[in-house]
């Protein structure tokens, strides 16, 4: 399946995805690890797609988002943004609203 | 060669007129922390904003591009404080 295709599979099926470098167990960058140890204190589930596992996908996800850089956090099949981003939503209380689900 | 902070702040010049643009590049660190501020986020979300800078600095910064922690806002939203 070629990786835009699996990419929008990923984002579109699952609520929340994160495309990091690493698991959140074992992160292979300070910044993918940031973010999901932001979204592990929030107690959100969420699915980690590790792209050193995938070149096809590691590239492809850059495509994807028109965004040069890995980690990618994904809410409700939308590109939400990279570190700094959610970094900064987190800090503004922005963050915890968005990855509750409605209802 | 590696990019420094006025070449940075002049690409981001070039493709967005109406911005301020502050860079601080710390010594003994290849890391860059900029700030864009401009009129021309109005309306934009933060994805949107940072994807004007990053097309902006293009293929300049392909490399150290991993190294730019980047800070967008517009002119209103600072104006409160």
């Amino acid at each position: 399946m070629p990786a835009q295709k699996k990419i929008d599979q990923l984002v579109k099926s699952n609520r929340v995805v994160l495309f990091m470098k690493g698991t959140p167990e074992f992160p292979q960058c300070g910044f993918s690890q940031q973010v999901s140890a932001i979204l592990n204190h929030l107690n959100c589930e969420f699915v980690a797609i590790n792209v050193l596992l995938d070149d096809e996908v590691r590239q492809g996800i850059k495509d994807y988002a028109n965004w040069p850089t890995i980690p990618q956090l994904y809410v409700a099949g939308e590109f939400i943004g990279g570190c700094d981003i959610i970094r900064e939503m987190y800090d503004n209380d922005e963050l915890q609203p968005l990855l509750t689900p409605q209802g | 060669m590696s990019i420094n902070n006025q070449q940075i702040t002049d690409l981001i010049i070039q493709s967005l007129p109406d911005a301020e643009v502050a860079v601080h590049c710390f010594s003994g660190d290849d890391h860059f922390e900029v700030e864009v501020i401009s009129p021309s986020f109005e309306g934009k979300n933060r994805v949107a904003q940072h994807q004007m800078v990053y097309a902006a600095l293009g293929d300049n910064m392909r490399q150290a591009i991993h190294a730019l922690a980047l800070t967008t806002r517009t002119p209103s939203s600072i104006k409160e404080t």
